[in-house]
């Protein structure tokens, strides 16, 4: 019930996005994988449901090798994993009771009307939703809700692994804290193996057993929060203490110039509010 | 340019051309191999190919017996320009009937249809992809191509056929409409030119077209739109590419069926 990835490379044209990359994530854990925009970070994860094939190397997931399974094995193997799509990735010509009703994967309860009715409404309750939502298409709802619904839909199919990816992108702090909580609860709730795609190192911290950095395609680091910090590694400490700052601004230990603070006088280098 | 230079990027454009046209033919087989593979799952594709024959029926009926009834009228006023005083007037039934049955019937519908299907299955299918949805299904351990590919082209090959022969059938009335009443052709002369002409051959051609153009309009940009890239400004170059290629398409199985099916008989 682990996802093993063995020295996978892969290219697009001339852009090395994954080198030889190395990553285990065992049963019931969570690992977040954290690394600037741009890194390469979906395209592992979308190695793992086998969306993209490796140029080499060798993606095991449940004891099976992504790559070389065929159509039906593949089909088979993706109805056990939940993949939590950046934009949500819902089918905007249905609604949201059938976008939900899509995740679920086994055939003969997608069949049965009464089952579904009962399974959506479970899957939006997990994600605090109200049933309402399930009539609404998604051109109707906020950016928060889509990715709510597009977790219920990941999860719709009881899945064992789940793959989130960038699930608090372009949220604003608050709704961003409501996914990371939701995240870790579902985590407790359904206990899933999940890798989390993100490049937010608060919500890495909380939701994560380990958490892994991808930048210049490889995995720089690898373990728990503490090993994360405690890592000399000049781009980890980089990537870390960017994250840091900003908390800062936002406890409001640190006032960043501006403009208009430069014209008043008020910023001094260094300064603190 | 040095003539070594301009060679050499001779060679280059056509090396890069000859390996995006094998890399199109090879994607393009692999999707008609999983397109007949994918018959068997027929409680997934049959549902929607109702929804998509509808849709695709229904809403260009309008059009196609527009296009269908001008093209008759026209051909009915040309007709009477050219044989008055020098054929005799039943003949111009038996052109209009012959024109609309093999030619403009099929070859105006395969036109408008690539236009209005294709464009709404290359723009339908290519912004699927760019939002990752044809992503999102195959991760769910659903196939693409029972759920989207099949049942369009499905939808296609059924309406398309009833939409060519709804378009000869009404070129041919509003062509003997306008007949009676600006040539003074009457119902009998119009009806005896029209029978002289025809061998049942005309109208197993006119289907054997309605069914290759039907494959051509749907299958081209079902292809092109499925393997749409770079955001919204991909489906628009998807979207112009599905409508050019599939005219272009119709217009080369016209001449090539012609050739072969009329092409042969004495």
């Amino acid at each position: 019930m682990s996802i093993e990835l063995k020295k996978v490379s892969k290219r697009f044209v001339d852009n090395v996005v994954l080198d030889g990359v190395d990553f285990f994530v065992a049963e019931r854990e969570t690992v977040a994988l954290l690394g600037p925009s741009g890194t390469g970070k979906s395209v592992l994860l979308k190695h793992i449901i086998g969306l993209i094939k490796p140029d080499s190397g060798e993606v095991w997931v449940d004891g099976q090798q992504v790559p070389l399974l065929g159509r039906k094995e593949l089909a088979r193997l993706r109805s056990r994993i939940g993949y939590v799509f950046q934009n949500g990735a819902l089918f905007d010509s249905m609604d949201v009771f059938e976008n939900i009703r899509l995740g679920i994967t086994d055939e003969d309860q997608y069949a049965d009307k009464e089952y579904c009715a009962q399974r959506v409404k479970e899957c939006l309750r997990l994600v605090n939703l109200s049933e309402d939502v399930a009539r609404k298409f998604p051109s109707e709802l906020s950016g928060g809700m889509r990715k709510r619904v597009g977790i219920s839909r990941a999860i719709a199919g009881k899945p064992t692994y789940l793959l989130y990816d960038e699930p608090t992108s372009g949220l604003d702090p608050v709704n961003a804290d409501v996914i990371d909580s939701l995240v870790e609860r579902l985590q407790q709730e359904i206990g899933v193996t999940s890798v989390v795609v993100t490049h937010d190192v608060r919500g890495a911290f909380k939701v994560a057993d380990r958490i892994a950095l991808l930048a210049q395609a490889k995995i720089r680091a690898l373990g728990t929060a503490e090993q994360i910090i405690a890592s000399k590694d000049p781009v980890v400490q980089q990537f870390l203490e960017r994250d840091l700052e900003m908390a800062m601004v936002q406890a409001g230990r640190v006032v960043f110039e501006t403009p208009a603070r430069r014209r008043s006088g008020e910023f001094s280098v260094g300064g603190s509010g | 340019m040095r003539p070594f230079t301009a060679a050499l990027d001779l060679r280059r454009y056509v090396g890069r051309w000859s390996l995006r046209t094998a890399s199109h033919a090879g994607r393009l087989w692999f999707m008609l191999m999983d397109l007949v593979r994918g018959i068997v799952e027929w409680r997934i594709w049959l549902p929607r190919t109702l929804d998509q024959t509808m849709a695709v029926g229904y809403g260009s009926a309008f059009i196609v017996l527009l296009v269908a009834g001008f093209a008759g009228a026209v051909t009915s006023l040309q007709a009477g320009y050219q044989f008055t005083g020098q054929l005799p007037l039943y003949v111009a039934g038996g052109l209009i009937s012959e024109s609309m049955i093999l030619e403009l019937g099929p070859v105006l519908t395969g036109l408008i249809l690539a236009g209005r299907i294709g464009a709404r299955y290359a723009a339908e299918l290519g912004s699927m992809r760019v939002t990752e949805q044809i992503d999102a299904l195959e991760s769910l351990g659903r196939s693409p191509v029972t759920h989207l590919l099949l049942p369009r082209i499905l939808a296609g090959v059924i309406a398309i056929p009833v939409l060519v022969m709804m378009a000869n059938a009404f070129g041919i009335l509003v062509g003997y409409v306008t007949a009676t009443s600006s040539l003074g052709l009457s119902y009998a002369d119009f009806s005896f030119g029209s029978r002289y002409f025809f061998r049942p051959l005309d109208l197993y051609y006119s289907v054997i077209k309605s069914y290759a153009f039907a494959l051509a309009v749907t299958i081209i940009p079902c292809y092109i739109g499925f393997n749409t890239q770079q955001g919204a400004e991909g489906v628009g170059r998807s979207t112009t590419q599905a409508v050019v290629a599939a005219s272009v398409t119709v217009l080369l199985l016209d001449t090539i069926l012609t050739k072969l099916i009329l092409g042969t008989v004495k």
